[in-house]
């Protein structure tokens, strides 16, 4: 029996299989903001392990970390760099603070960028980040 | 839905001893559809004969969908006899570009110096189309297109006739290189969505696993992938397909053998491409 699937287009595929093999820390939306996929150095620094299902959506994930600015304002989901990536398709770089699940404060940057198959197509967007040294 | 094989060779035409069972035509596949639409998929130089046969009874339309424009794919379009008549129309489908037209890029073969006539200039009316990931309609069938793993801009096709019956062709395609075949789920695997539960499959089984290892990231399967595939998307026959020039009929045969050692199936679901082959579904 053939299994049904939505098949995700194939620049998400290789997006993830690019993440996958990667030391830095990657986390994969589709275009809707939805996380589909964090790879294990990801794990390492949100204290989250990824499972496998239909994701979790932007209004979720975007607040379960509580990012927070410089002044230590909570970031919206939309001025976030995935949010900035997905909605005006352009890439953006932000420092944040953030709580991971393990509730322990981390400085992090990150940056996020778009993913188009065709001009017009945004599919999604990739953001790879990393602890700054000066974390707690 | 009728399908005919009249190419199924990779790379490289190799005619020749070692290869007269199977064939030494590059990739080309007649599909003839309920209502008698008639499609191709890819333009190797099995093209050359099929359209000396489509000449004995010319339909007045064709549409050709293109995988990819390696060489392999597109070498037989200029000998392919229908479009020096200037009665017919050929509709080309193809994987689309930011940077290119579909016309623009089958012209760089399809031109001086490297063919001596320019694509505009070939008597058939010609149309070309982008192959999107939106379902159309060529006669009596729905087309599915979707992007797979390969170099390049490459598609695969989904052809369900209007009984049902439904081909997959997924030639040039190294799923395995971005996805575990095995552990996966469906929608992480290249490919997966256009070949599940198809009736027929015709995918890449270029490699022994011996030979695929020295060859990873070339964008083709081995005998592993295509068995563990099949598999997975439940299809209920699989067309081994884009023999290695370098596999004589026997190595092929030894090959389908390592399939079914692995697709624990029926022998007679898993079939290699040969020239002549006929299906019906």
């Amino acid at each position: 029996m053939a299994e049904q699937v939505e098949q995700r287009h194939l620049v998400l595929i290789l997006a993830r299989s690019f993440a996958s093999r990667l030391a830095t820390p990657v986390w994969l939306v589709d275009a809707e903001g939805t996380v589909i996929y964090f790879n294990e150095a990801a794990e390492a620094v949100l204290a989250r392990r990824f499972i496998e299902g239909p994701g979790m959506p932007a209004s979720e994930w975007s607040t379960m970390f509580t990012p927070l600015d410089e002044r230590g304002n909570l970031v919206p989901y939309e001025r976030l760099p995935l949010g900035i990536a997905i909605s005006e398709g352009r890439a953006d770089h932000q420092d944040l603070d953030i709580k991971g699940a393990d509730g322990v404060d981390r400085r992090i940057g990150v940056t996020a960028f778009p993913l188009f198959a065709h001009p017009g197509e945004c599919l999604g967007a990739l953001a790879i980040f990393w602890e700054r040294p000066e974390s707690a | 839905m009728r399908i005919r094989i009249w190419g199924s060779r990779g790379s490289i035409a190799s005619p020749g001893l070692d290869t007269v069972r199977y064939g030494g035509n590059t990739s080309c596949v007649e599909v003839c559809l309920l209502d008698n639409s008639r499609l191709l998929l890819d333009a190797g130089t099995g093209a050359r004969p099929l359209g000396i046969e489509l000449m004995r009874d010319l339909p007045a339309r064709i549409d050709l969908l293109l995988t990819h424009l390696h060489v392999d794919h597109v070498e037989g379009l200029g000998a392919f006899e229908p479009i020096w008549s200037p009665g017919i129309e050929l509709h080309v489908w193809g994987p689309p570009s930011p940077v290119a037209s579909l016309n623009e890029r089958i012209a760089t073969y399809f031109s001086p110096p490297l063919f001596p006539v320019h694509l505009s200039e070939v008597p058939a009316s010609t149309v070309f189309h982008d192959a999107t990931d939106r379902p159309w309609s060529i006669g009596s069938a729905t087309v599915c297109s979707e992007p797979i793993m390969h170099q390049g801009q490459t598609v695969g096709y989904r052809i369900e006739d209007s009984d049902g019956a439904v081909l997959t062709y997924l030639t040039d395609h190294e799923p395995a290189l971005a996805s575990d075949l095995t552990t996966l789920p469906g929608e992480w695997i290249s490919g997966f969505g256009l070949a599940a539960g198809a009736d027929v499959l015709i995918h890449d089984c270029q490699y022994t696993p011996e030979e695929y290892r020295e060859r990873v990231g070339f964008g083709h399967s081995s005998t592993e992938h295509a068995a563990a595939f099949a598999e997975r998307t439940g299809v209920g026959r699989l067309v081994m397909f884009h023999h290695d020039p370098l596999h004589t009929d026997d190595a092929l045969e030894a090959m389908r053998a390592d399939v079914l050692e692995r697709w624990k199936v029926e022998p007679e679901r898993c079939l290699l491409a040969a020239e002549g082959t006929e299906l019906h579904t």
